[in-house]
């Protein structure tokens, strides 16, 4: 049967008024999620400062290791505790810290030890095992395996890069604001039409015209606007904005797991520029994520941002930090018992280095991580221990949610 | 059944507008038999010819930390991105020479080998310009062997430089070995290499070998290396004294020689787990994801027979019915996607070899990245996913469709008539549906872009 074109069009109308009806057009599942409490991961990609994000002004040491990249009150950091201060770059996030919905965890690190590289040290932390080449899929997943009634909507993996520690056996979603799908009305309804044959390309259309339509994005209303959609291209500048804005608006509906990256922390040199840009991004992003999910459910959420080594406690002949091994950790959320620095702080001595160099690690960042499912989601110890990260000890309860 | 069409699609690089399709199965091994074509045609720079220049970008690095804070420094770094530009723009020649042999072979079947076995072989530079050595890699190491003996190819494949280096096996070193005595650094094996040669180049994972094997075979591994100067070396200083035993049989002594290493990579290339492996992967790559069982064993006893020949593996495979059913049922990964779209638009060689590494990057490479497949980048060891789900997310087709509705135009002067490009880019497996699609459409870009986003293009 050939259809004519203005009748393929009359009966496509058709379907267009009902679409909210069409059992195809909708196909997204609202069953009730399996737990009710909100984790976001972020990974900082390249080795977040832990000296610059956290300066430790309080030791004798400090002063003398860093002269360019000086921090401290005095130099407009912000005091947190009398004993470290807050970049200024994170200052829009104070309130939070008032509140008691930021704090830290100063001195931590996977167990990746001296190669020092991002490739092998970011694989690791995504990994969640003690060594490379252990483990196929990424921490995230497994503790997703562990779960019952994980849907494909339960988790999502936001932007263009990927997100190893989702990677695995239980469903994920994934979605780039950036891919949004704008087509002319007659483009869509073809395109739909087309692929009524087969299902699995079916479903996956119907869902990106669907997330196409959260955040900033729009469907076309009229065939120009065919013209402003480019090339499938990560898009500059604001992108970590529209991440926040489309991980908060699946956060407010089913989805209860969000991972996504923030990268440019690799500040070998002139890291004032740097970390100001990236801290204004991350400082944007929480309080995106903040706003997007409301109080209710910030209330009952964890935001963990976590990088994959430190870098080194001597600043380097070019303003800036090479990479290192101790690093920190970021939390925030209505969940979290914020408003303090966690973690034993190693010293700055010669002696109290790591490789005479890095920042001590005195705690395992996948320990942390570990903590927060345990209270949030309610997994247990045994399957974190044994099967999210294999073989850590999670040791004391370090007390970081509320 | 065979049908011209169908191999074209399933066994080669998709329908041309110019090139006519192969008219038999044996055709098709002919060509793979015969000389590289394409290879000699678009040219991509042997891996080791491009070790002075991976040095040379290390020398200019370690100078320029050097230099931090002094005069110096701002013309090492000059120098050094330049030497680094350099390294992109090629890769970016690469990448458009691999779409320029995908669009213009009448030997389509050899680039999907060398896309499967590339991926087989997964290796990755992890620093330096060694990231972006992995097209001359897949050249140097895996493409002359395509069609030769499986064991010759699993030793060149896992000796070559950027394979122990992306393994570690570089810094594996055995503790007994004279290297580990003289030294007081901590010094120890690496089993990555060893591991992934059993679980995913040989046997497969759930083989027949256990953790014993695996600690045996990365001990007579030790001594496998390469210097960033001279490409591969094995350096005896490294290995572990004394004969292991892997599978129950031992290899190696004293003095610690490559002989041996070779010798059980030729005992694992013929094992008949390997054979299963090797012959499944092909099926699924191929064929479907859930195979029929009895051409999966049809190609692994013909594995068996012969010993690993791989040309008499590949006869095997295209003789089967089941090799043929008309349904297509996989997915392209975005890779051949985008490839059999350039060659369904006939893109013009002239017009990407004027392209600018930029334009290369914006048109073709960074969309691969948004529909998941970043290239040569895989995850890890085990390469891309064979799965269809893998690709056909949300996120991965929102990708393709835009790709396909905004790039034809881009890389053709002039876009084909709709109705016309369904049957040359389609052939038998064109359906109402699409045909109505590419009238229907409001514009010609639209026309062709659902053309190339409709499930009989995708599929293969």
């Amino acid at each position: 049967m050939t259809l004519s074109r203005r009748r393929f069009l009359t009966r496509s109308a058709a379907i267009g008024c009902s679409a909210a009806a069409s059992p195809l057009l909708t196909p997204v599942s609202f069953a009730s999620a399996p737990w009710d409490t909100r984790l976001v991961v972020i990974i900082l990609r390249g080795g977040v400062d832990a000296l610059d994000m956290l300066q430790p002004y309080g030791d004798p040491n400090y002063a003398g290791l860093r002269t360019k990249l000086a921090g401290g009150p005095d130099r407009g950091g912000l005091d947190l505790d009398g004993f470290h201060a807050l970049h200024p770059g994170l200052q829009p996030l104070m309130p939070l810290w008032q509140r008691g919905e930021l704090g830290f965890v100063q001195a931590v690190s996977t167990p990746y030890r001296n190669r020092r590289s991002h490739f092998d040290g970011q694989d690791l932390l995504e990994a969640g095992s003690a060594g490379l080449g252990e483990v196929r899929d990424g921490w995230l997943n497994r503790m997703l395996q562990q779960m019952g009634g994980v849907e494909s909507r339960t988790a999502f993996a936001i932007g263009q890069g990927e997100m190893k520690l989702l990677h695995g056996g239980a469903p994920v979603s994934d979605w780039a604001p950036d891919a949004a799908l704008v087509l002319s009305p007659q483009a869509k309804l073809l395109a739909e039409q087309m692929m009524m044959g087969d299902p699995m390309f079916h479903d996956a259309l119907a869902e990106a015209l669907e997330l196409s339509q959260d955040g900033t994005m729009g469907l076309a209303d009229d065939a120009d606007d065919m013209l402003e959609m480019t090339m499938p291209l990560p898009s500059r500048g604001k992108s970590h904005r529209k991440i926040a804005e489309f991980a908060a608006e699946r956060l407010r509906g089913e989805t209860r797991v969000a991972a996504f990256s923030i990268n440019g922390w690799d500040t070998h040199s002139r890291q004032a520029a740097g970390l100001k840009a990236g801290f204004g991004r991350l400082s944007d992003t929480i309080l995106t994520l903040r706003d997007g999910v409301g109080d209710a459910i910030w209330g009952k959420t964890a935001v963990l941002a976590m990088t994959e080594f430190g870098r080194t406690v001597r600043e380097n002949g070019t303003g800036g930090t090479d990479h290192g091994t101790g690093g920190a950790m970021l939390l925030s959320g209505g969940a979290i018992r914020g408003g303090r620095i966690y973690g034993r702080w190693p010293g700055l001595t010669e002696a109290d280095l790591f490789d005479r160099r890095d920042l001590m690690p005195t705690a395992d960042v996948r320990a942390q991580a570990a903590w927060i499912m345990r209270g949030l989601i309610g997994i247990d110890r045994s399957q974190l221990e044994q099967v999210v990260f294999p073989g850590l000890d999670m040791g004391a309860d370090p007390g970081l949610l509320l | 059944m065979f049908s011209p069409a169908l191999a074209e699609i399933r066994f080669g690089c998709g329908l041309s507008p110019d090139l006519p399709a192969k008219n038999s199965v044996e055709e098709i091994l002919q060509r793979l038999a015969g000389p590289d074509h394409m290879g000699e045609t678009y040219p991509i720079d042997d891996f080791d010819s491009l070790l002075p220049r991976a040095v040379e970008y290390t020398r200019l690095r370690r100078e320029r930390r050097r230099a931090q804070g002094s005069d110096a420094y701002d013309d090492l770094d000059d120098q050094t991105k330049s030497v680094r530009a350099k390294a992109r723009t090629d890769r970016a020649r690469w990448f458009g020479q691999i779409i320029l042999r995908h669009g213009q072979t009448s030997d389509g079947f050899r680039e999907r080998l060398a896309l499967f076995w590339g991926d087989h072989f997964t290796a990755q530079g992890k620093g330096g310009l060694l990231q972006l050595m992995g097209a001359p890699y897949v050249d140097s190491a895996i493409r002359p062997h395509l069609s030769g003996n499986f064991a010759d190819l699993l030793i060149s494949a896992v000796t070559h430089p950027l394979m122990l280096h992306y393994l570690d096996q570089g810094r594996s070193i055995g503790p007994d070995s004279r290297s580990a005595q003289k030294s007081r650094r901590p010094k120890g094996l690496n089993e990555n290499l060893a591991r992934e040669v059993m679980e995913l180049h040989t046997l497969g994972v759930g083989g027949p070998y256990s953790q014993q094997d695996v600690r045996q075979l990365a001990e007579l591994f030790t001594g496998l290396s390469y210097s960033a100067k001279r490409g591969f070396q094995f350096r005896p200083n490294l290995a572990e004294p004394g004969a292991e035993t892997i599978l129950g049989n031992q290899y190696g002594g004293d003095p610690a020689q490559l002989e041996p290493i070779h010798a059980v990579l030729r005992d694992l290339a013929v094992h008949p787990a390997t054979a299963d492996h090797i012959a499944r992967k092909l099926v699924v790559h191929f064929v479907e994801d859930t195979p029929d069982p009895a051409l999966a064993d049809h190609v692994a006893s013909r594995f068996r027979d012969t010993g690993g020949d791989l040309a008499q593996v590949y006869a095997a495979l295209l003789e089967h019915p089941a090799a043929w059913v008309p349904e297509l049922r996989n997915v392209k990964p975005p890779l051949d996607f985008i490839t059999s779209a350039c060659r369904a638009l006939a893109v013009h060689p002239q017009k990407l070899n004027r392209s600018a590494p930029k334009t290369l990057n914006k048109g073709l490479m960074t969309p691969l990245i948004m529909m998941g497949q970043p290239w040569e980048r895989a995850n890890g060891p085990d390469g891309w996913p064979e799965q269809d789900a893998a690709w056909i997310t949300p996120q991965g087709l929102a990708a393709r469709i835009r790709w396909a509705m905004l790039a034809p135009r881009q890389l053709v002067t002039r876009l084909p008539p709709p109705e016309q490009f369904v049957e040359t880019s389609l052939g038998d497996f064109a359906d109402g549906r699409v045909r109505f699609a590419a009238r229907a459409a409001e514009t010609q870009a639209e026309a062709i872009g659902l053309v190339l986003s409709s499930p009989a293009f995708q599929r293969r």
